[in-house]
C-alpha cells in the first residue's frame, strides 16, 4: 500500500492510499497531490539512504510520497 | 549532483551555488574576520602596557575586548540550534517523531532523542539538523558552519520542521546550504562552548563521523 502524506500541525496527515492494482484510488491520489502542489507544497521521496528526490508527478509505484512546505533562511 | 535544484533556490537567485570550495573560503574569511577583531585590541593592550604600565587595567578591557567579540559571534552560530518550546500539541509531536524516525536509521533516531539534533552524512560534511537551523561540521571535525533556515509555519510540530529541512538537504545539499543563512563559520571548540549542555554530545558525535570523513577522504 503506497501512502501520500502531508507535514502539517498534526504530525502528518495521510491524503491518500492506493495500490497499483487499484485505478480509482490512484486517480483519487493524483487529484490529492495536485491539489498540495497548487497550495505550494513540494512532493519528496525517499530514493535510499540519506537521499531524497523532489517530484512533480505522483510516482504511482513509491511506497511513501511527502508533501512538504518550501523553506527559507532564517 | 542533485536530480533537480531546490525550488526554494528561486528565491535567493543572486547567490552563487555553495560547493566545498566556498565552504573553504567562508572560512578564510570567517578567520580573517576574527582575527581583524581580535589581533588589534590584543596590539592595543600591549601597546598600552608597553608605553604606561599603569594603564593594565585599560589593557585588560582590550584583551577583553579580544575575547568577547569572536565569543559574541560563536553565540550566534549556536542560536541557530537553540531549543525552543513547541507550540504543537503533544499528540502532533508524537505523530510527527514517528515519521521522523522512519526517515533514519537507528543511530540517528537516538542522537535525536538525547540531543534533539539529527545528524545527517552529507558530501560537504556532517550535519545536525534542528527545527530552526543546521550545523555542518567540515570533514576534519575542527571548523563548523551555522546554518539559520528553517519552514515558516509557526505551529509545525518539531519533528515535523526537522523533516521539512531534512528531505530538502537530502534532495539538494549544495542548495541547502545556499538557501539557508550563515550566521558563524568557525572553530568547533569556540562554538561548543556556546552550545546548550545537552546539544554537545552531539557536536562531538557529528565531529567523530566527520573526522572520519576526512581520514577516508585523504586514504
Amino acid at each position: 500500500m503506497s501512502r501520500l502524506i502531508r507535514l502539517d500541525e498534526s504530525g502528518h496527515t495521510t491524503l491518500a492510499e492506493w495500490t497499483a492494482e487499484d485505478p480509482e484510488a490512484i486517480e483519487a491520489a493524483v487529484a490529492a497531490f495536485r491539489e498540495e502542489l497548487d497550495r505550494g507544497y513540494f512532493a519528496m521521496i525517499s530514493t535510499g539512504e540519506g537521499h531524497a528526490e523532489q517530484v512533480r508527478e505522483l510516482p504511482v509505484n513509491a511506497d511513501l510520497v511527502i508533501m512538504r512546505l518550501p523553506i527559507s533562511g532564517g | 549532483m542533485a536530480a533537480e535544484p531546490l525550488p526554494e533556490l528561486a528565491a535567493v537567485h543572486w547567490r552563487p551555488r555553495v560547493d566545498a570550495r566556498r565552504l573553504d573560503r567562508s572560512a578564510m574569511l570567517w578567520l580573517a574576520t576574527t582575527l581583524a577583531h581580535v589581533v588589534p585590541f590584543i596590539a592595543a593592550g600591549l601597546v598600552l602596557i608597553a608605553v604606561q604600565p599603569l594603564a593594565l587595567p585599560v589593557a585588560l578591557v582590550s584583551f577583553a575586548h579580544a575575547w568577547v567579540i569572536p565569543e559574541l559571534y560563536a553565540a550566534r552560530g549556536a542560536n541557530v540550534v537553540r531549543r525552543k518550546r513547541s507550540r504543537a500539541p503533544a499528540d502532533a509531536e508524537e505523530r510527527a517523531l514517528g515519521l521522523l524516525g522512519d526517515l533514519v536509521g537507528h543511530e540517528a533516531r537516538e542522537l535525536h532523542a538525547r540531543t534533539g539534533l539529527m545528524l545527517e552524512r552529507g558530501r560537504l560534511g556532517v550535519w545536525l539538523v534542528g527545527p530552526a537551523g543546521a550545523l555542518l561540521v567540515r570533514p576534519g571535525g575542527r571548523r563548523v558552519g551555522c546554518y539559520c533556515v528553517g519552514v515558516n509555519d509557526p505551529d509545525l510540530p518539531t519533528g515535523d520542521r526537522i523533516a521539512h529541512l531534512l528531505l530538502a538537504l537530502r534532495a539538494d545539499e549544495q542548495g541547502f546550504a545556499t538557501v539557508a543563512n550563515l550566521a558563524f563559520m568557525g572553530a568547533r571548540w569556540r562554538l561548543r562552548r556556546r552550545l546548550e549542555r545537552p546539544l554537545r554530545p552531539a557536536l562531538k558525535a557529528a565531529a567523530a563521523v566527520a573526522c572520519d570523513l576526512d581520514s577516508r577522504a585523504t586514504a
